[in-house]
């Protein structure tokens, strides 16, 4: 069997192993990759996320670091001056405050500032999200605080196929890359039904991931389901919510995965809310300030004149995540089905 | 000058594996003792050399024995002892408890009890601590916070004081001089100094207690709160809880190779110990000397407690992957339970029937107050604060965007 055909035989994978599998074959193509955080070296991450990397590529190049956000990124930044490629973990988003000096003020204006001279090819990446009554220090969806930022990529896969290709790609990417993991889509394609079993990703098209090299190409959406009645936007876990609420709902929604929040890829966007004159924003995060509204305002600016209702939004309440009320924050199928029949009004 | 040199990063390693036993002469211990107590007055640099040997109290015949050695009567001492059985008993019920998935999630402090209980009883009223998850010793200690209210915020229940809010473990005790407990590592440690100096501007006589593991020292809040006591010669204990492993990861990467947590405190000028933390005595006698200095406004006092980390990091790992399934065993500080006990009965002061009547006592008024608190639900059988609640204490008072909220919800 040739090289190339083994590099494109497909295995099914978890996330987990998808995200695994992306971090083994760029360290493996590019010594500059190198790969640290807490936890990671070792052990392999507290989500065994790097399991076995420190056995293969030694502990220089894979290593746990001090619990230190902002030293992580600190060095990450300083590594990335070298020449270096650094792929580093951030245990969870609710962690990233103390290293987010060092992604706004640093990593994502270095190019700018010094017209190039330095630049910061960073991939920081992040589990987030609910669904694991984890609290308000295990549950975070803080994207809308990376993608207000200029200079940074924040890019958000929902299933391994796209995890592996994406990860690829933000490392190779030159600019920093925000790489948020939804932690609940780890071992399966979570619809919010939490008190039905997890179906694993073995049983999921999407689980199918090629063992080599491929890229999913940042700044292009997919269209994860496609439909007539109603556009839905959104990313990581809300994808598998908006089709359970889809189905249940019997409208016929068209479900556009963003993948890369920011920059993101417009013209799928439009050319799907264009087409169904209807637009759903779902997100996990807090609404006020939410990545949703700028969505939200991205389509009435671009389709204002194909839409027939107005634009609905379903995000997490504005109230810290709590751990025991998880269900009653976490925008489940149920809220998401009400949306897509207030749009299908009128 | 030679360029020829080709660098190489040095990434520390413990000496134990799954697989190879942990070679623990790197904790350099002194033997009880030998190392000398200097007057509450002393100044910072002349702490260096307490900051690197090991002040130990109890010796290898149960004696307590030098000039650390507390005076403390028997009554307290089983007192100490009590509290400590208590926690280690609580810690087992709820580990129980959450593989039974009554509770989602624990933390035990199995082996460190000493510290949290010893230090607890060397604090005044009214002194406020800022914690980590895993000092539940502070309240054990107390015998006025009831367990059933414990284990109600452990199940996330109806009367979970807390409401639902936190993770099981992450209490709230103003009432009790225990600060809510953050998930974030290290915040608390620097809002630990700030309370001091609140004490101090006010001319109060009240002392604040920060708490943190050897990992989290690497955070930036650990040094900003050395920085600020320091300056402000705030009242604060600055203590740091060296159980050796943060999560799957050894202290050394923390920092703790070739140097201790201890001597950061001598070098931004603050007076620091390094302690035996499986030492119930010696617990009790630094964390006095630390309380006094603060009393006295002679500021800052950083105590590294040596420990050992006994259990899992949560219910969440399995330590047997990183680390030797038996390493505890050899841990050469041994149990601060069996140690306490083995100089109870060496002067004369307490049993193995005492003992094991006191265990059975506590094992079974532990086991009534779950069965009461489990009345009152569990996160499992739904019986969880109101999701309405949910939306309360964001604000002093609710403002509008979220009373639209909490009516789109329905509750
Ligand atoms: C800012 C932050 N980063 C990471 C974590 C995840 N985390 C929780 S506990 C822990 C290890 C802490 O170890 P240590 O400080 O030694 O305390 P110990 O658990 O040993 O008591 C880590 C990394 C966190 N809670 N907060
Ligand atoms: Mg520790």
């Amino acid at each position: 069997m040739s090289h190339a055909s083994d590099a494109l035989r497909k295995t099914p994978m978890t996330m987990i192993e998808a995200l695994r599998s992306a971090m083994d074959v760029m360290l493996a193509r590019d010594d500059n990759v190198i790969v640290y955080g807490q936890d990671v070296g070792y052990f392999g991450g507290v989500f065994r996320c790097t399991e076995g990397l420190q056995a293969k590529y030694g502990n220089s190049r894979v290593f746990d670091a001090p619990i230190s956000e902002g030293g992580i990124v600190g060095t990450a930044v300083g590594m990335g001056a070298y020449g270096l490629r650094p792929v580093v973990e951030l245990q969870f988003a609710d962690y990233m405050y103390p290293a987010y000096d060092q992604i706004v003020s640093e990593a994502a204006r270095l190019r700018y500032r010094s017209v190039g001279d330095f630049t910061a090819p960073l991939t920081i990446r992040m589990p987030c999200g609910g669904g694991i009554y984890g609290g308000q220090t295990h549950s975070q969806s803080p994207e809308a605080l990376f993608t207000h930022v200029a200079g940074l990529r924040t890019v958000m896969p929902s299933n391994p196929y796209d995890a592996k290709g994406l990860l690829i790609a933000s490392i190779e990417n030159d600019d920093p890359v925000i790489f948020l993991e939804p932690k609940r889509l780890y071992n399966g394609p979570f619809d919010g039904h939490h008190d039905k079993p997890l179906v694993p990703w073995s049983k999921h098209p999407m689980g199918e991931v090629p063992e080599g090299y491929y890229t999913v190409p940042l700044e292009s959406a997919a269209v994860y389901r496609a439909g007539a009645q109603v556009t839905v936007l959104a990313y990581g876990t809300m994808v598998f919510v908006s089709e359970a609420a889809a189905l249940e709902s019997s409208i016929d929604a068209e479900i556009i995965d963003l993948r890369s929040l920011w920059p993101l890829d417009l013209d799928t966007i439009v050319a799907s809310v264009k087409k169904t004159g209807r637009c759903v924003v779902v997100h996990e995060a807090t609404r006020t300030g939410g990545f949703g509204g700028e969505l939200a305002a991205l389509v009435q600016e671009h389709c204002f004149y194909h839409l027939e209702t107005p634009i609905e939004r379903v995000t997490g309440w504005d109230t810290p995540y709590p751990h025991a009320q998880e269900w009653a924050y976490f925008p489940g199928p149920a809220r998401v089905a009400a949306a897509l029949r207030r749009a299908m009004e009128a | 000058m030679s360029r020829s040199e080709h660098l190489r990063l040095h990434v520390p390693e413990p000496s134990g594996r799954p697989g190879h036993a942990t070679d623990f002469s790197y904790l350099h211990l002194s033997p009880a003792g030998a190392v000398r107590r200097p007057p509450v007055n002393t100044a910072a640099a002349a702490t260096a050399d307490l900051a690197r040997s090991l002040v130990r109290v109890l010796d290898d015949d149960d004696k307590a024995i030098g000039p650390w050695a507390p005076q403390l009567e028997a009554d307290a001492l089983r007192r100490g002892l009590r509290a400590m059985m208590k926690t280690r008993i609580f810690d087992a019920r709820m580990l129980l408890a959450q593989r039974q998935k009554k509770i989602s999630f624990y933390m035990q402090c199995l082996g460190e009890e000493a510290i949290a209980i010893a230090q607890a009883m060397a604090l005044e009223p009214g002194d406020m601590c800022f914690p980590t998850y895993r000092q539940q010793g502070l309240l054990l200690s107390r015998d006025d916070i009831p367990l059933v209210e414990l284990m109600c915020q452990l199940m996330s229940n109806e009367i979970d004081p807390i409401k639902g809010r936190q993770l099981p473990v992450m209490y709230s005790y103003k009432r009790a001089g225990f600060f809510s407990v953050s998930g974030n590592l290290a915040t608390q440690f620097v809002q630990a100094v700030g309370w001091g100096m609140a004490s101090a501007i006010k001319g109060d006589t009240k002392i604040a207690s920060g708490w943190i593991g050897d990992g989290a020292t690497a955070e930036a809040d650990f040094h900003t709160a050395l920085t600020f006591a320091h300056v402000y010669r705030a009242p604060v204990i600055l203590n740091v809880v060296n159980n050796q492993w943060a999560i799957s990861t050894f202290q050394a990467i923390a920092g703790g190779e070739g140097t201790t947590f201890a001597g950061r405190g001598v070098g931004c000028g603050i007076a620091s110990l390094r302690v035996d933390g499986n030492d119930f005595l010696a617990v009790y006698a630094a964390s006095r000397w630390a309380a006094e200095r603060a009393r006295k406004n002679l500021g800052p006092t950083l105590i590294e407690w040596v420990t050992y980390r006994a259990g899992a990091h949560s219910t969440s790992d399995d330590p047997s992957k990183y680390r030797p399934a038996d390493d505890y065993s050899r841990f050469p500080l041994g149990d601060p339970i069996a140690r306490l006990k083995q100089h109870l009965v060496a002067i004369g002061a307490w049993s193995d029937d005492e003992h094991e009547r006191v265990e059975k006592a506590l094992e079974a008024e532990i086991g009534a107050a779950m069965k009461e608190a489990e009345r009152h639900g569990t996160l499992a059988d739904g019986r969880v604060p109101s999701a309405a609640s949910m939306f309360e204490d964001v604000y002093k008072d609710m403002p509008e965007h979220l009373r639209r909220q909490r009516q789109q919800l329905g509750v």
